[in-house]
């Protein structure tokens, strides 16, 4: 059987390719080329050799007990250092050379304690404008255990934005305390005790309810009004006549 | 072809092909994949080893546990990581970010990215009063077990290790840029100076060596905290046990390993 | 970083309206990535055309089969430039084909390209060309007698029974490369179907569009390549071809016009969470290049034009400059639509709440003046291959008297 012309033709270009494609990827390539192990273990390898910026906190405490210690009695406990004072892992290699930063700024404190309305309430914070303006916060507050210079009286410290909104509602001139019970414990550790909610709806009566001698408070009757539950689950009573 | 020619031709192939698989295997065995030894960190996270003392990657698993009500917005972990990870400094380029939400009365959701700051200041001119919600979300690569990102990869460059964690091999991406599309949740990002995709790494190579990654390490409520889902005691299983978990775009499937509680049903 | 660069990204960030993710705001997939799928869109599209004589018979359209081929060729040899000026790191690229990630489409780029460039569309065009090649070479000087001598690889039979061969050759090839065609720009599509991530480009369809919209521009462009070459050389045009390609352009362009509105219509439907971006999509960025360009001027007015021209007997004179015309707003209605698939579905962010913009460099490795530059090379390059290998069989220019 006679193979025509161009198939003889084809077949040795596509033998010379093919050879040459096997050759180079058999014999030319070298593994380390091809192999996925190789490469990801070289990877890790490579992702290993990084340098650290951040020594971490245990790291600190080796050489710095006091402070330590001293930070985790207070409410700065779950701090790290280098959260405030920077990447030290250079400064763990080499104590007396290399100096970490540490903030003595009025700019500083703030990233974390200046008054932002999308912060956690019961999170302390201030209004860097108005609060002891000039004067450095560390002036006041040690950082590694910061009080403030009196148990907060008003509750504004901590809740300042609940504070903020009251301010500019219909309950703006009541206290805090008069519906909250806040146990004395809860300025010193707030997440171990909370203050009470009012747990009674005649608790609301003695301002809003008919019998009521309150003058300025809208009045309902008690019986009728949304009888099953307590009126804070549906007003809210830090802005009870919120906006539409 | 006859039997003499059949036979000359077996001769030949045998060694021959000896010759090309020790050729391979010598050019192979050249690189060997170096097993990293870390030691166990004082006092922190202990890297389980092997009997020979090196980290055993496949006794550990990584997740990352976020809770929305403590968090802050203070941005110590955005500049913590950008310094630990050589990130760029621009705004463009992040390992992890940080999101504001702002939800009102009438329904409508603000986002905006804190880390971002527009010369047009978006005045978010927010009525107090009508704001019903508003919280911060901090968000990074998820290390997704099932990961779209992986599977894209035309070079595989990208890989997931055995210990969870997801890797860019800089030496061999190529920079098509395909896995920076298939990402749902846009944590990687083309780095302008290697001009190959980068992204959260988990601090893997502090995570070897017992320490935590950097975001984890400096937020100053601990409202990322980081864990191994194989040890038998870590702050990620108890996270799993007390909240209850969501995830980013879970219809997506993409199985992420960072883990919120308290996720608002707004966060995309 | 260069500082022009990080310029053009400060200026985009004013632009953002909504909520975009930090690093949404570098679109990655640049105006070459719109150059390509249109490039392999035009090779499969010219294929289909060619194959169209040699599997389905249509012997109307035999006059433009060389040059369907040899367009194909010169769009796929320019098809692999943008995707090379656009990597990251291009001098890697070898690397797809030594590691292949095998659940990545974009890995078979290198084996399907390898496959068709020589499997089919360069054993094609040998078998078509074999003879003329061997006739040639007997015929002209001694310089271009070696290049036909090679390109011919030195064959020498043209005895009926080798031309038949060539033609059972050729025609096992074409229904070999139909299929290959498909998956030279299905695969693209694929890319970017399969993307679950962004809503404007996961669907099911999308391989399909994109094969039908490759297929209407494959055809148009050679209708238009035609009509320039037959005007060039001063030869009278094969009306009864040219009719009968722009049927087959009609019926392409109605079957995409409905995939794209079935796609449209659907998503509309279905009313998914993504609905509102994407309308937001359509109507703040995408209004000149979607509503405009590729709809109205590249499918509506073409379409329009077509049906007159079928419906209403014309004249010659007439119906050529119709045709003409609706090439020239085919192609620019499907590059619009390259783009509005490519660069669209960045423009919106992942988080469903924001629309960013693309700001296209005029120099540089990846801006217009190189996408130019790729769009005109495979003219130029047909140009020099018809130079070589006539367009016509030698023995049909006798018979046509030219």
């Amino acid at each position: 059987m006679r193979i025509p012309e161009q198939i003889q033709r084809l077949a040795v270009i596509t033998a010379v390719i093919i050879v040459s494609v096997l050759i180079a990827r058999f014999l030319l390539i070298p593994r380390s080329l091809i192999s996925d192990e190789l490469h990801r273990a070289s990877t890790i390898q490579r992702e290993n050799a990084k340098p650290i910026k951040f020594a971490g906190s245990t790291t600190c405490q080796d050489c710095h007990e006091d402070k330590s210690t001293q930070i985790r009695k207070g409410y700065h406990k779950n701090l790290s250092c280098e959260g405030c004072h920077g990447p030290a892992a250079q400064h763990a290699e080499n104590p007396m050379g290399v100096k970490p930063f540490a903030p003595r700024d009025r700019k500083f404190c703030p990233l974390c304690h200046g008054y932002d309305a999308s912060r956690p309430t019961g999170f302390p914070q201030i209004n860097p404008t108005v609060h002891n303006p000039v004067k450095p916060c560390i002036t006041c507050h040690n950082p590694h255990d910061p009080v403030p210079l009196q148990v907060p009286q008003s509750c504004s410290a901590c809740h300042a934005q609940i504070q903020r909104t009251t301010a500019v509602s219909s309950h703006a001139l009541l206290r805090c305390t008069t519906c909250h019970n806040v146990p004395a414990q809860h300025k010193t550790a707030p997440r171990s005790v909370m203050p009470s909610k009012p747990s009674t709806r005649e608790f609301c009566g003695t301002c809003h309810g008919k019998e009521s001698t309150q003058k300025d408070a809208p009045k309902i009757d008690l019986t009728n009004h949304g009888n099953a539950y307590l009126c804070w689950q549906c007003h809210y009573p830090h802005l009870p006549e919120g906006r539409g | 072809m006859n039997k003499r020619e059949f036979l000359k031709g077996l001769i030949l192939f045998f060694p021959a092909g000896g010759l090309a698989t020790i050729l391979t295997k010598r050019v192979g065995a050249g690189e060997t994949g170096g097993k990293e030894k870390g030691p166990e960190a004082p006092g922190g996270k202990e890297a389980k080893t092997r009997p020979n003392g090196a980290y055993d990657p496949e006794r550990h698993y990584y997740g990352m546990g976020i809770e929305i009500d403590k968090c802050i917005g203070c941005s110590r972990c955005v500049e913590a990581c950008k310094a630990e990870n050589n990130v760029p400094p621009e705004p463009f380029f992040f390992r992890t970010w940080v999101e504001r939400y702002v939800i009102t009365r009438n329904r409508e959701v603000t986002v905006e990215g804190i880390n971002v700051k527009s010369k047009t200041a978006r005045e978010t001119t927010q009525d107090d009063r009508e704001v019903l919600r508003s919280f911060f979300v901090p968000k990074l690569c998820n290390q997704c077990a099932n990961p779209p990102c992986v599977q894209v990869c035309p070079v595989g460059a990208t890989f997931s290790t055995k210990d969870g964690v997801i890797l860019v091999d800089a030496k061999r991406c190529i920079g098509c840029r395909y896995c920076i599309q298939a990402c749902p949740y846009a944590a990687r990002y083309l780095h302008p100076e290697t001009k190959t995709a980068d992204k959260c790494t988990f601090c893997y190579h502090r995570v070897v060596k017992g320490l935590l990654p950097a975001c984890v390490e400096v937020c100053p409520t601990q409202a990322r905290i980081f864990g191994d889902l194989r040890s038998k005691a870590s702050r990620l299983v108890r996270f799993h046990r007390m909240n209850k978990v969501h995830v980013l775009k879970p219809s997506l499937n993409t199985d992420p390993k960072v883990y919120y509680a308290q996720l608002d049903g707004e966060v995309r | 970083m260069n500082a022009e660069r990080l310029q053009a990204l400060y200026e985009l960030l004013e632009q953002v309206t909504g909520y975009i993710y930090p690093n949404e705001i570098e679109i990655h997939w640049s105006i070459l990535i719109v150059v390509y799928p249109y490039v392999t869109g035009l090779v499969a599209g010219a294929f289909i055309l060619a194959s169209l004589v040699k599997v389905f018979k249509v012997k109307e359209v035999e006059p433009t089969y060389r040059l369907s081929l040899l367009t194909a060729l010169a769009f796929l040899l320019v098809a692999p430039l943008p995707l090379l000026l656009h990597l990251g790191q291009p001098l890697r690229s070898y690397e797809i084909f030594l590691t292949p990630n095998l659940t990545s489409a974009m890995a078979m780029f290198g084996f399907v390209y390898a496959w068709y460039l020589m499997a089919v569309l360069l054993l094609e065009l040998w078998f078509e060309y074999r003879r003329d090649l061997v006739v040639l070479a007997g015929k002209t000087d001694s310089r271009m007698r070696w290049i036909y001598r090679t390109l011919s690889l030195f064959s020498t039979d043209i005895s009926e029974a080798a031309l038949a061969f060539d033609r059972k050759a050729i025609r096992a090839i074409t229904i070999v490369g139909i299929p290959s065609a498909f998956l030279l720009h299905g695969y693209v599509g694929f890319i970017f179907g399969s993307v679950k991530a962004n809503p404007w480009w996961s669907s099911v369809l999308m391989p399909i569009v994109f094969l039908m919209s490759a297929i209407v521009s494959g055809i148009a462009l050679v209708v238009f390549l035609y009509m320039v070459l037959t005007a060039v050389r001063n030869q009278p045009i094969d009306m009864r071809c040219l009719d009968t390609i722009v049927s087959y352009l009609f019926y392409a362009v109605i079957v995409d016009f409905s995939l794209e509105a079935l796609d449209f219509i659907h998503r509309l439907y279905q009313s998914e969470e993504s609905v509102k971006i994407l309308g937001s999509l359509i109507t703040n960025k995408l209004f000149m290049s979607l509503l405009v360009l590729q709809i109205l001027l590249g499918m509506f007015i073409p379409l329009g034009i077509l049906v007159v021209a079928r419906a209403w007997k014309f004249n010659e004179d007439m119906r050529k400059l119709l045709y003409f015309t609706s090439a020239i707003l085919i192609q620019v209605g499907i590059f619009s639509t390259r783009w509005n698939v490519v660069i669209g579905g960045q423009l919106f962010s992942k988080s469903l709440r924001g629309l960013m913009g693309y700001k296209m460099e005029i120099m540089g490795i990846e801006g217009l003046l190189a996408a130019l530059v790729l769009l005109a090379l495979p003219f130029l390059i047909l140009a020099i291959m018809i130079r070589v290998l006539p367009t016509e069989r030698l023995g049909d220019q006798v018979t046509r008297g030219a």
